[in-house]
């Protein structure tokens, strides 16, 4: 590794970040905590996005997963429990099959992905225009995207019928 | 001697990088001061009172900036019933959200700290950061009445993103980019601004779900004073409440800058060259939009909690997607 390099030390604390971060999710005890770890975690993958030049992609992370996901996660969680100071039910009694299913797919990802493209170099950090990810997506990959958003739609009517009391006839 | 700051023609990259954080914390002080006096002395006057009138000498112009210092000098409170760490750390999250959204303010064709292709996208997602500082803020205070108003601004918050971002795409379909400058430079081809340029539903929606995201009222249940004591902001007191109180007056400032930019040419003006002038006409055009918001704030009622949401899903969001396809449908007819 080329230590003169200063994208590899932005790295490094990305990564550092990342990894205390995600050992924090899941060995915390207060929900609330595990959440905003979460939000740190996922504020290492946006920047990691930007690192590679996909600013596009880090924007949508952080609209997508901080914006929404986690404050709906944090809504659901205070307007149900919460209680300050944390709680000892959030431990599992089978914590150690989850463990080892993490262990194994980050070792088949990684083994994959160093088998696959070695020291090959990646992106050239140049940011990606959106334009082009705009066009690739409604040329190229139109068909995966429509089926995508199908698949949103069934999911969103789902939820609507799941959600809704019909009013008794 | 200064060799090492200037690197060819060009300023060094930290240097520059410096400046520019140098002159943002700079210009948020410059921009949220005049907006503190503005709303104390235009409350005062809307309700026949005088407001401020002594600090400073003349108009109490110094009133804001006494106030600032009142706050550094209070004792730091935490709640005993708090969870520290993240009630000390919700005011900064808070700050971030808005402060980064200065990053992509366009003041002029080249005084912008970054032009990014992202534009407008990264300046509405940079900002659902302020919607975790307040739950932060409400659930670390462990108090009922922060809790409540908390859980109040993060409903709020989530409802009128929507309207706010899809409000921004008919302005996005209109220019064909998502770059400030570039949504700029196409009202300015254009010849108007795109509030009379097709853009006026556009402009109501976004205005009205800004005024919601910044919880001011008619949209202020988060921190209904005669309900919740002050919502999420009860516990905070000292420089964590000015903390607050900066980015709620600095989110004043970027969303009126970006309405501006979107809506009303921002930094153009017929007539005028953009390159002197745009700091000054935008500056104008934020001020206008400063001052409908605090007229608002001092002439009409606060909703309730039901009528806000309803408004926002049954009324805000489907008709900002019908402002988005009948731009589509003019972007491709015309």
């Amino acid at each position: 590794m080329d230590l003169g390099d200063i994208r590899n030390w932005v790295f490094i604390v990305i990564a550092v970040v990342m990894l205390a971060g995600s050992i924090v999710v899941v060995t915390t005890r207060n929900v609330v905590h595990a959440a905003l770890m979460l939000v740190a975690t996922l504020g290492g993958a946006a920047a990691i996005f930007i690192l590679l030049g996909a600013e596009f992609v880090a924007a949508t992370v952080v609209l997508v997963y901080i914006g929404a996901v986690v404050v709906l996660f944090l809504f659901g969680v205070m307007i149900t429990r919460a209680p300050l100071g944390g709680q000892g039910a959030l431990d599992h009694s089978r914590k150690w099959p989850a463990a080892l299913t993490a262990i194994a797919t980050f070792a088949v990802l990684a083994g994959s992905t160093v088998a696959f493209f070695g020291d090959a170099e990646i992106g050239s950090g140049d940011p990606v225009l959106t334009s082009e990810i705009g066009s690739s997506i409604f040329n190229r990959f139109v068909i995966p995207f429509e089926v995508v958003s199908f698949v949103l739609l069934a999911a969103l009517i789902g939820g609507i019928v799941l959600a809704r009391r019909d009013p008794e006839a | 001697m200064f060799d090492f700051l200037v690197v060819g023609a060009q300023i060094n990259f930290w240097v520059l990088l410096a400046l520019k954080l140098g002159a943002i914390a700079i210009l948020i002080q410059a921009a949220v001061l005049p907006i503190i006096f503005a709303e104390l002395k235009l409350s005062a006057h809307m309700q026949s009172r005088i407001g401020p009138y002594f600090a400073g000498g003349r108009f109490g112009w110094a009133q804001p900036i006494a106030d600032g210092l009142k706050f550094f000098q209070k004792e730091d409170l935490v709640p005993a019933a708090a969870d520290k760490t993240v009630y000390k750390a919700a005011p900064y999250v808070a700050l971030v959200g808005t402060v980064a959204v200065f990053v992509i303010i366009p003041f002029s064709p080249d005084l912008i700290v970054a032009d990014l292709n992202l534009g407008i996208f990264y300046a509405l997602a940079i900002s659902s950061l302020s919607t975790l500082a307040v739950l932060m803020a409400g659930w670390s205070s462990g108090n009922k009445y922060s809790l409540i108003g908390g859980i109040r601004a993060a409903a709020q918050l989530i409802a009128y993103e929507l309207p706010l971002v899809l409000a921004v795409i008919g302005v996005v379909i209109q220019a064909g980019t998502l770059s400030m400058v570039g949504i700029v430079e196409a009202q300015i081809d254009m010849g108007v601004p795109y509030l009379i340029g097709g853009q006026i539903l556009g402009f109501g929606i976004f205005f009205i779900a800004s005024l919601a995201e910044l919880n001011r009222t008619p949209f202020d249940m988060p921190i209904a004073e005669s309900e919740l004591v002050m919502g999420y902001l009860t516990e905070y007191s000292g420089f964590r409440f000015a903390a607050f109180f900066l980015g709620e007056y600095a989110g004043i400032f970027t969303m009126s800058a970006i309405a501006a930019t979107l809506f009303l040419g921002g930094y153009g003006f017929w007539g005028l060259d953009s390159t002197i002038f745009g700091p000054f006409v935008l500056a104008g055009k934020v001020g206008l939009l400063v001052f409908l918001m605090i007229w608002m704030r001092w002439t009409f009622p606060r909703f309730r909690e039901d009528q806000l949401q309803s408004l926002a899903w049954r009324f805000l969001i489907p008709l900002s997607l019908g402002n988005i396809a009948v731009t589509a449908i003019f972007k491709v007819v015309l």
